[in-house]
């Protein structure tokens, strides 16, 4: 067994760990693997651009593009915002949680790509939660700006990992199946995914859990730094900037 | 029939007006970068089909551009654009103004998607060859989001040349975060290739002790996660480490129950997936979307729910495959 390509796993690693442009890394850890395992260099051109090519759908995502960034100009993540502010009992950890159930169970029908970062999480979830989290905590400063939008992204990664490999029609059940009928173990691709169940539920209650720790954090630091700044809590709920944004909500 | 190529050159004309606009505005490296994305998109369907047919030279050409966006991402010439603040006053002023339909454009990508998706059984019992049978759900959401297209340029009375200048603006807002998905599956292609899978489930099985039914779970988990973390897919980790791990230990020595640990094992690769910067798309592209400066920001918010996740795999795949 030649072990020399594994050179390129080294390459990647290094890589990352050093923050150079990741773009570059990958395609000269791609050459470096492919010279060491001793492919010849036009084969290994037209690998690199064979592979590149027939993994085009990976970018199919581009197309959400220009609707989103026209709904911007136009204000919706503002609308999102204040649409948020209007809803009093939908709070920080009750939005995510709701959107994790949800994309779990819509990609548990097999319906992954209705929401996603293009789609869902930049132009509606992310400053969904960040209004909502500021209705804890109104001086957000940008680190927990910054924590609360990756929040976001990260319930919707889960959302979708741990809902998909319950679809049996989904490519990872269907790659399980044809692998251990390769190996000449015959199954039912209902029995694979079942199988998926317990985890898509321990996950559901994980990551449930994670925001709503993430919420007394927001919540304990707000208090804190009240203290700091000599603010008595009671007051808060009649902090100035709360009452406008509901009502500029009420139009 | 509406194909799957027809999805990838609108995606090129795209890219090919981000090359454009960059152009106009002297961002040349830039310019450069969609240009040749677009090529890529343009010709991918005549790529694939001369290396099918034994001509290697257009794949050739295709690998070389590979390697020439990668030097233009790495030479640090493309400017990120951001979401400036600009116009604030205006995006509140027409917030205002459009109110809740403005949401109307943005739900179109997953309503239409839906609807679509739910009719096609009907379509296929009527023998009506509207959708390309390959990638048919890729298709589904291009006409989604066409359709989302139209009904946000009509809410804001937007012509064609705004939806491309904006969906422009958006492509340098994630500048080379959005090519890094597909060079990472290109990556992994290599690395099949090349055998370095092997070389890992040859290390790895080596490297624990077989009589231990614990210890081989641990290994297989591990070895999953271990292994989706370098690739940043679980789909290539897992004939690899299942070969190796899973069924001459877990299954041919210890009788494991087959289902539960290819249902189990794959999504203790996907735990590995939330922890690694190698899945681009979902942990890279989103850093960029969002505009967050922290590259590594969404890995930060996952990792704990991937750690305890994993312990949980670990226990379910323990307890449910040896009843």
């Amino acid at each position: 067994m030649n072990y020399w390509p594994l050179l390129g796993v080294a390459i990647v690693v290094a890589g990352f760990a050093w923050r150079l442009n990741p773009a570059l890394v990958v395609v000269v850890a791609g050459i470096a693997s492919g010279l060491l395992a001793g492919l010849a260099v036009p084969d290994l051109l037209a690998l690199l651009g064979r592979s590149f090519v027939s993994n085009r759908t990976l970018l199919v995502i581009v197309l959400t593009l220009p609707t989103i960034g026209l709904l911007e100009r136009a204000g919706l993540r503002e609308r999102a915002q204040a649409w948020i502010l209007g809803l009093r009992r939908l709070t920080f950890a009750r939005l995510l949680i709701a959107y994790l159930g949800l994309r779990q169970i819509v990609s548990m029908l097999g319906l992954t790509n209705v929401a996603g970062h293009a789609q869902t999480v930049r132009p509606l979830l992310a400053p969904m939660a960040e209004a909502a989290a500021g209705k804890i905590d109104p001086a957000l400063d940008d680190n927990e700006r910054e924590r609360i939008k990756a929040m976001a992204a990260a319930t919707d990664n889960v959302g979708l990992f741990f809902g998909e490999d319950v679809f049996i029609a989904f490519g990872g059940v269907l790659l399980i199946q044809a692998f251990f009928s390769q190996h000449a173990i015959e199954m039912d691709p209902r029995s694979i995914a079942i199988w998926a169940l317990p985890t898509a539920i321990a996950a559901f209650v994980i990551h449930a859990l994670r925001i709503a720790w993430f919420q007394r954090g927001i919540a304990k630091r707000m208090q804190a730094g009240d203290r700091a700044r000599g603010v008595v809590p009671e007051h808060r709920d009649e902090s100035p900037r709360v009452a406008k944004d509901e009502t500029d909500a009420a139009h | 029939m509406l194909r799957i190529e027809y999805v990838y050159w609108l995606c090129a004309a795209l890219f090919l007006a981000a090359s454009a606009f960059d152009a106009a505005s002297r961002r040349y490296a830039s310019a450069a970068f969609w240009a040749i994305l677009s090529a890529c998109f343009f010709g991918g369907d005549a790529i694939e089909a001369a290396a099918a047919a034994g001509n290697a030279l257009p794949a050739q050409l295709g690998g070389i551009g590979v390697i020439a966006l990668a030097l233009i991402a790495g030479s640090g010439a493309l400017k990120r654009r951001t979401t400036g603040d600009d116009d604030l006053p205006q995006r509140r002023a027409s917030a205002e103004r459009l109110g809740n339909r403005l949401f109307l454009p943005a739900l179109a990508i997953p309503f239409v998607t839906l609807a679509l998706v739910l009719l096609l059984p009907y379509l296929k019992a009527a023998n009506l060859d509207v959708f390309d049978t390959r990638q048919t759900t890729l298709v589904v959401l291009g006409v989604a989001c066409v359709t989302a297209a139209l009904a946000a340029m009509a809410l804001t009375r937007a012509t064609p040349v705004a939806a491309f200048r904006e969906g422009s603006r958006l492509l340098d807002a994630l500048s080379w975060a959005a090519l890094l998905p597909m060079l990472l599956a290109t990556l992994g292609a290599v690395f099949a290739k090349t055998g370095v899978g092997d070389a890992v489930a040859q290390i790895v099985s080596a490297a624990i002790p077989t009589q231990s039914r614990d210890a081989c779970v641990l290994a297989y988990g591990l070895g999953m996660a271990l292994f989706t973390i370098i690739m940043g897919n679980a789909f290539a980790a897992f004939p690899v480490i299942t070969a190796g791990v899973g069924l001459p230990l877990l299954i041919g020595q210890h009788h494991a129950h087959a289902a539960v640990v290819g249902a189990i094992g794959m999504l203790c690769g996907y735990c590995g997936t939330l922890l690694t910067p190698m899945a681009a798309n979902f942990n890279i592209v989103p850093v960029a979307l969002l505009e967050l400066r922290d590259p590594n920001a969404v890995i930060r918010a996952q990792w704990p729910t991937a750690v305890v996740l994993f312990a949980a795999n670990l226990l379910l795949l323990d307890w449910l495959a040896f009843r």
